[in-house]
């Protein structure tokens, strides 16, 4: 098959969209998801935590 | 250092230093007259000192079962003394090199001194030297903090650093001599390349590894930009450094791209370098030591998920605005172009969430210099990827490009935010690291914010001067269609400019020494601080080698 210009142009305005748009999803769907706020709201607040030691 | 270390890993020091010291001397051996010769000694002799230094700790005692109980900083300690030591160096050559464009004298007629050899001196001195020993030394104290577990092992942070800095060390004294890739970022040859992707991967699985320990269910967000950088500038590197030399002992090497393929590999790779290296691994700096420098927690966390996954996916096509009006076909042009202008989107999400977060926290940027020397790290983030994105629009670009515009830009990026974020970590870091209540002089850090934001904003503001003027003469044509200005008189016209840039450089040169000076003093000098006392291991723990 002849790899031209015009293949990579079908390709990138198909695949290539397709694949970010669903990448974009997938990052707001995780980012908006409600079950995931308890976990963000923790990980924001405990690296300001006076505490440097290791936990075990 | 050698002393934390344990049997095992002492042995495999030794055999590690051993092994590059004979492949430094095979290299010596092979390369005969060429310049690979006087590489190879240098490794040799970085390998030796290795041997030298494993070998008179070798028989001290074993480190004991309490070090897990604490975490490993002392690569940490080391790796902020070689960035600072390689900012004086770098930056000292960058007004040199700034002031030779206005006194071409000072070259002293020494082949080494040429501009074109001392340039990557200067640009690989200050990004990888100064930029790349910074990053590693706050990825290793991120990286563990936020995981709330020790590092793994004691030997590959070691292996890590000192083979970075070896390669920083062959890549300097390579480009004095005169070896050269041409690639832009990308000059050192070959064999350091090779080295690096040896060393590169090392840190990579130390990482990964780290993370794997971790006691924290979330990888906190500044990990995901570590993590990114390190794995980003990793493809780069490779993809990039594809060559092939012109035998084993010959330090010369050619690339396998071809023409204007390897132009938009080239900007793929120095674009990216800009994107990973210089920024996403800063900004993980920045989602870490600016909440625990102000005390706050990050205005929003889901924006910097948000800003993370945009400025990932739009920089990785970025590149080609760097080959406008070039044989690069137009189509890839335009790609670069827009999602260079789409770039901004969260690029601002980030420097907002920063400055939001610093919401109701004005007073404290205003009396503390550290926090100031972060806040202004932000603002000058916003306004380079804002002028970033301004620049890469094909018809700005026709009249920004090949003129000293360019140049203030990449200043205000690596002057304004890079090395203000790092100094604003630094200082944050080191009196925690150390152990000490405060760094030893909390006027000289004022001092060195203010040397630092002039020498910076001297520089920018006379390279927009320039540049723009160089791009108008240079497009300026006479009423019978011929050029009306020549290059020469362009470089006249460019003279009080290039003055003032070395100015505002030896502003910006003595805030770095002034900054070392002081984080120097504070390891020096400044009594123990009795509040710490938590950072100190425990005895009576119960605790499982390798947990």
């Amino acid at each position: 098959m002849d790899v031209d210009h015009d293949t990579l142009v079908a390709f990138a305005k198909s695949w290539g969209l397709f694949y970010l748009i669903a990448l974009s999803l997938g990052v707001l769907i995780y980012t908006f998801w409600p079950s995931n706020r308890k976990k963000f709201e923790r990980a924001k607040k405990s690296i300001v935590e006076q505490d440097d030691k290791p936990w075990r | 250092m050698v002393s934390t270390l344990t049997t095992n890993e002492r042995l495999f020091a030794l055999i590690i230093s051993a092994l590059v010291s004979i492949c430094g001397l095979a290299l010596a051996a092979v390369g005969r007259q060429d310049l690979l010769a006087a590489q190879g000694f240098i490794i040799m002799v970085f390998g030796l000192a290795c041997v030298f230094a494993v070998a008179q700790g070798f028989y001290e005692p074993e480190p004991s079962k309490e070090r897990l109980s604490s975490y490993y900083d002392d690569p940490i300690k080391v790796g902020i003394a070689l960035a600072m030591a390689w900012a004086v160096f770098a930056m000292f050559i960058g007004v040199w090199i700034a002031t030779l464009l206005a006194y071409p004298e000072l070259t002293f007629d020494q082949g080494w001194a040429s501009f074109g050899r001392l340039r990557p001196v200067h640009t690989t001195g200050v990004i990888f030297g100064f930029g790349g020993n910074a990053l590693i030394a706050t990825s290793f104290h991120v990286v563990q903090r936020t995981s709330r577990a020790r590092m793994p092992d004691q030997l590959s942070p070691w292996f890590v650093l000192a083979g970075y800095n070896l390669f920083c060390l062959l890549a300097i004294t390579g480009y004095l001599m005169g070896i050269t890739q041409s690639k832009e970022y990308a000059e050192a040859e070959w064999y350091a390349d090779i080295w690096l992707v040896i060393v590169w991967v090392t840190y990579f699985i130390l990482y990964i590894r780290t993370i794997a320990r971790r006691k924290e269910p979330h990888i906190y967000v500044a990990n995901w930009y570590f993590m990114a950088f390190i794995l980003v500038v990793a493809i780069l590197h490779i993809v990039n450094n594809l060559a092939i030399p012109v035998s084993l002992g010959h330090a010369k090497s050619y690339t396998v791209w071809s023409g204007v393929q390897d132009a938009m590999v080239q900007w793929w790779y120095g674009h990216n370098a800009v994107a990973f290296f210089l920024t996403a691994g800063f900004l993980g700096m920045l989602y870490y030591y600016l909440p625990v420098r102000a005390q706050r927690p990050i205005f929003s966390y889901r924006l910097s998920i948000l800003s993370f996954w945009g400025i990932t996916f739009f920089y990785m096509w970025a590149g080609s605005h760097h080959l406008h009006y070039t044989a690069l076909p137009q189509w890839v042009q335009t790609l670069g172009m827009t999602f260079s202008v789409m770039l901004l989107v969260p690029s601002w999400a980030s420097a907002g969430n920063a400055l939001l977060t610093l919401n109701g926290a004005w007073h404290r940027v205003r009396d503390d210099a550290t926090l100031r020397f972060i806040m202004v790290a932000v603002v000058f983030y916003g306004l380079t990827t804002f002028e970033g994105s301004f620049l890469a629009i094909r018809p700005v670009n026709s009249l920004s490009h090949y003129t000293d515009w360019t140049v203030g830009h990449v200043h205000a990026g690596a002057l304004g935010w890079v090395a203000l974020i790092i100094f604003g970590s630094f200082y944050t870091l080191v009196p925690s690291l150390w152990k000490r209540e405060h760094m030893y002089s909390a006027l000289l850090v004022e001092v060195h914010f203010w040397l630092a934001l002039v020498g910076t904003l001297v520089y920018v503001f006379a390279m927009w001067n320039s540049g723009i003027v160089q791009g108008l003469m240079w497009r300026t044509y006479t009423e019978e269609g011929t050029l009306a200005y020549s290059f020469v008189d362009s470089l006249v016209a460019m003279y009080p400019y290039y003055i003032a840039r070395a100015f505002g450089g030896l502003l910006f040169l003595l805030g770095a020494i002034v900054g070392s000076y002081n984080i120097w003093m504070t390891i020096r000098a400044t009594p123990l601080t009795s509040r710490r006392e938590i950072d100190v291991p425990q005895s009576g723990a119960v605790v499982v080698p390798g947990e």
